[in-house]
């Protein structure tokens, strides 16, 4: 029995050195001390001259006065800062390669309900976006199936469920936070002019319309919620004789929980207080992402607790009549009102301007160290990481980064960058292409 | 847009810039700035004093003629207006003839629309000039014209007076189509690859040549007096290339892979034309020593990429690379959006590239003025050249820099303090007219109803209410909720 249990003790430590291998080739020892860089650990105030150990992935020492220890691979960030890494919470990163190529774009699948997709299921560890956007300071963001944005047309009422991921691994399984944070759902909008891009040229219908069309949406949304709930009964109380699986209300049955919250995108405020309405009535948690026009709801936001994913802080107002600095004054306005607001670029190629976002919006009133938070901890406790990411806290992921400076700010370099506690490479094919063709001798006149 | 969104647009076009033509005051001194002059250095606590539009003097002490308007910018800084060299504003509907594979004759200076609200959302952003491009669905596209963002002003004071006009040509993907399906029973057009892209662009030079031939003789013979002459028939397709053949016009290229870039060179030179600015020209670190030997300008995006298969090795080195090769580069917006923050754009060859602050703020100033030909009026902070001024709060490559005040021609056409002292003025006007609108509604819904009971005496009005129709979406408010 004793000899058994040391063997089986032995054996699980022999796997343990195997497989660590490859993280002690990278990082070369297996604690990490980041020394003599001011600390901003979003948890507190600012640490001058700080330290921040990390071991198995995690930190595990913050402070001043922090003993190093002794195996550990010390980087030294003198005059440089450290910050949480930042988090882009609706992308399609790893979905997404050349928006124009459908064969390299699984955003959205056909159909308008489909909340058995899976976001991790598709996400390219190999895609070239992933050390891209890790180059700007990103180390993990939420895949959202479904979500449009500037690289995709979205579609469908439900997308799929969204993925969480470092932006590091071998394969997604090592990459994956969580395989569900969360359903993304487009909340039906009554829309009478639509751009046809074939022909390029504006479609109108008629308001009647749109509005039936509108009204089926969420009928059969409130239909297929209400199917869920009977589903989810059905299976509590042993499932009768004749009960039948089914993969589409199995999946929604944590949404009807209250367990996984809806990402609602919407814009207008029309929209927006419809989907909290709906939501509020059915007990649903609920992110709003979008939200441009959420200055005109941010009571009922309030009361109902919803939380905000806004999108770039620089787009132009929805209408021609608002003011032309709405939405970079949108996230200051709903911090105020006691939001909590994140950015999210709801795109692949974009993802690395997101501290612009945060910078352009603190420009516009949003106190600066909320701005950090609306890219680091705010979505993770959206999302229901908030115990793992978002600050430099012990216990916490250490996903970090190293600056020469201000994070939001566009000239500021990240010079280091640790994802899953390992020090992690910023480049990447743009890099790679910019050294191959610099040294690209003259041409010949 | 529904009418009341029409009447709500227009009441913000007629209040913006209302007070700045009233004021419009011939001298100007604009004091205690950080002046940003991209061509000789920065200033301290300086002055730059503005007499009839014209920039008269610039330094650090200057005083203030008599009846001089001041503008005090205690810790603002003041960089020359942002030329967008690549911009589809102000175009009244579709800025693409995509019917035929040459579309010289659709003409964007013939359809500008002085209320497009993007004018006032650049000028917001600091844009004072903008090269309004024809769209890239065709090898040889529409013509082009220079705007000032004059918001306020008729569609005839926008152009920017003396720019000479340009043409927009495309290669690759887009004049390919290959990302678009013609809808049904429309054939699909020629050319579909880059060779046949090539070969449109020869085949339309060959004919301009053939063609200014033909009016050269006829010309020639008018000249000697022979009778009954007929004149060759007119094509106003052909044209605007005999302008380009005449160093006339400009041509602005999109394009995106090396090889394109280096075939379009090619046939420049066949044809004996110049290419004044290649646009987007993603890969034009790659051939940046071509470019440069050519004298052709690159317009190009700061960070864009993946959105096509022509753009998968864009980099944001991109202007930093062709830079440091010699070719004059700007950034551009191509985009409303990204036109309201250009100076950060600018600012991203300084972390991508190494660029110095005074050469990313070239980037959206000087350069695309040197490549529209306009840099004798615009582009720096110099005595003689057009008023064009952005007064910001912060340094302008900043993320936190704030545009306060935008001024063209020595009109101030921005002012953020006055922007936002008439929201409540607006909003009052705009419930006003709302409120006007519903009543008519109402008014004429009350007027047809009871012309209907005088029309038919004998029926009674029906009891009965339609059943509603007991949806989600009705208890969820939206009804109540539409605008």
């Amino acid at each position: 029995m004793k000899t058994t249990r040391r063997m089986g003790l032995a054996a699980v430590l022999f796997l343990a050195l195997v497989f660590a291998l490859p993280l002690r080739a990278q990082s070369g020892a297996k604690a990490l001390a980041i020394q003599g860089a001011k600390v901003h650990t979003l948890a507190g105030p600012a640490i001058e001259n700080g330290t921040v150990v990390i071991r198995d992935g995690k930190i595990v020492a913050v402070g001043a006065g922090v003993q190093i220890p002794a195996d550990a691979q010390v980087v030294d960030a003198s005059g440089l800062e450290v910050y949480p890494g930042l988090f882009d919470p609706v992308t399609t990163i790893g979905l997404n390669e050349v928006g124009a190529v459908s064969a390299t774009v699984d955003v959205t699948d056909l159909g308008d309900y489909n909340p058995e997709l899976v976001a991790a299921t598709a996400v390219n560890p190999a895609s070239a976006h992933i050390p891209v956007t890790r180059a700007s300071g990103i180390t993990h963001v939420v895949a959202a199936p479904g979500a449009g944005g500037f690289d995709a047309q979205g579609g469908g009422v439900i997308g799929g469920q969204a993925s969480a991921f470092h932006l590091a691994g071998w394969t997604m399984d090592e990459m994956q936070i969580s395989r569900s944070v969360a359903m993304v759902i487009n909340w039906p909008s009554i829309v009478t002019r639509t751009f046809d891009f074939p022909t390029l040229s504006f479609k109108e219908k008629p308001y009647t319309d749109a509005k039936k069309e509108y009204d089926k949406a969420v009928n059969d949304l409130s239909d297929l919620l209400d199917r869920a709930r009977h589903f989810a009964q059905a299976q509590e109380k042993g499932s009768p004789a004749h009960f039948q699986r089914d993969l589409k209300l199995e999946a929604l049955v944590p949404v009807v929980e209250g367990k996984l919250p809806m990402l609602v995108i919407a814009g207008e405020a029309r929209d927006i207080r419809n989907a909290v309405e709906f939501c509020a009535k059915r007990n649903l948690k609920m992110i709003l992402a979008d939200g441009a026009e959420a200055w005109k709801v941010k009571d009922l936001l309030k009361e109902k607790k919803i939380p905000v994913i806004l999108g770039p802080a620089e787009r132009l107002p929805l209408h021609d009549d608002d003011a032309y600095d709405r939405p970079m004054a949108l996230a200051a306005e709903l911090n105020a009102a006691g939001i909590p607001v994140a950015f999210s670029s709801f795109g692949a190629s974009f993802s690395r301007r997101l501290s612009q976002y945060a910078g352009t919006a603190v420009a516009y009133g949003l106190p600066h160290d909320e701005a950090l938070k609306a890219v680091t901890l705010n979505a993770a406790q959206m999302f229901g990481l908030g115990e793992e990411l978002g600050t430099i806290e012990t216990g916490k992921l250490a996903n970090l980064i190293v600056t020469d400076g201000d994070p939001l700010e566009i000239r500021t370099q990240v010079r280091y960058l640790f994802v899953k506690g390992r020090l992690t490479s910023t480049g990447n094919r743009q890099r790679d292409l910019y050294e191959q063709y610099r040294k690209r001798p003259a041409a010949a006149p | 847009m529904t009418r009341i969104a029409r009447l709500a647009a227009l009441v913000v076009c007629w209040l913006a810039p209302g007070a700045a033509r009233a004021q419009n005051p011939s001298v100007i001194l604009i004091q205690n700035a950080t002046i940003l002059t991209v061509t000789h250095g920065n200033i301290e606590h300086g002055s730059i004093l503005i007499r009839d539009g014209k920039i008269a003097a610039v330094g650090a002490d200057i005083k203030a003629p008599d009846g001089a308007t001041l503008i005090d910018a205690t810790g603002q800084f003041v960089i020359p207006g942002i030329v967008d060299c690549h911009s589809h504003i102000a175009v009244d509907g579709s800025v693409n003839e995509a019917g035929p594979a040459v579309s010289s004759m659709a003409r964007i200076p013939d359809v500008l629309n002085p209320e497009d609200i993007n004018i006032y959302r650049d000028l917001a952003g600091g844009v004072t000039t903008a090269n309004i491009l024809h769209g890239s669905a065709n090898p040889i596209g529409g013509q082009t014209v220079v705007i000032k963002l004059r918001w306020g002003q008729p569609a005839s004071e926008l152009p920017f007076q003396g720019a000479l006009p340009g043409i927009k040509f495309a290669l690759g993907e887009n004049p390919k189509r290959s990302n678009f399906t013609p809808p049904p029973g429309v054939p699909q057009r020629y050319p579909a690859t880059r060779m046949g892209v090539e070969e449109v662009i020869r085949q339309a030079f060959t004919e301009a040549r053939e063609y200014k031939k033909q009016w050269d003789d006829y010309n020639q013979r008018k000249a000697a007096g022979q009778p009954n002459l007929i004149p060759p028939r007119r094509d106003e397709a052909l044209e605007p290339l005999l302008e380009v053949l005449a160093g006339k016009r400009y041509i602005h290229s999109h394009c995106y892979r090396a090889d394109e870039i280096l075939m379009l060179l090619r046939v420049a030179k066949e044809f004996g034309f110049t290419v004044r600015t290649f646009q987007h020209v993603l890969e034009g670190y790659k051939v940046a020593d071509e470019i440069a030997a050519a004298g052709v300008g690159g317009s190009t995006f700061s960070d864009w990429w993946a959105y096509k298969m022509e753009v998968i090795d864009a980099i944001p080195y991109n202007a930093a690379l062709m830079a440091k090769r010699g070719v004059v580069v700007s950034v551009n917006s191509d985009d409303a959006d990204e036109a309201r923050h250009l100076n950060q754009e600018a600012a991203k060859s300084m972390k991508y590239g190494g660029m110095s602050a005074n050469e990313a703020l070239k980037l959206v100033t000087l350069n695309p003025a040197i490549q529209l030909g306009i840099d004798n009026r615009v582009g720096s902070i110099d005595v003689g050249k057009d008023a064009d001024l952005v007064i910001y709060n912060h340094d302008p490559l900043s993320v936190y820099a704030v545009a306060q005040k935008t001024l063209i021609d020595g009109q101030v056409y921005f002012d953020r303090q006055r922007d936002i002292a008439r929201r409540p003025e607006i909003e009052k006007e705009k419930q006003a007219l709302l409120d006007k609108e519903k009543k008519a509604a109402e008014e004429a819904k009350k007027a047809e109803e009871k012309e209907k009971q005088e029309a038919k005496p004998e029926k009674k009005p029906d009891k009965k209410k339609p059943a509603k129709p007991q949806s989600d979406a009705s208890d969820a408010g939206v009804a109540g909720g539409a605008r």
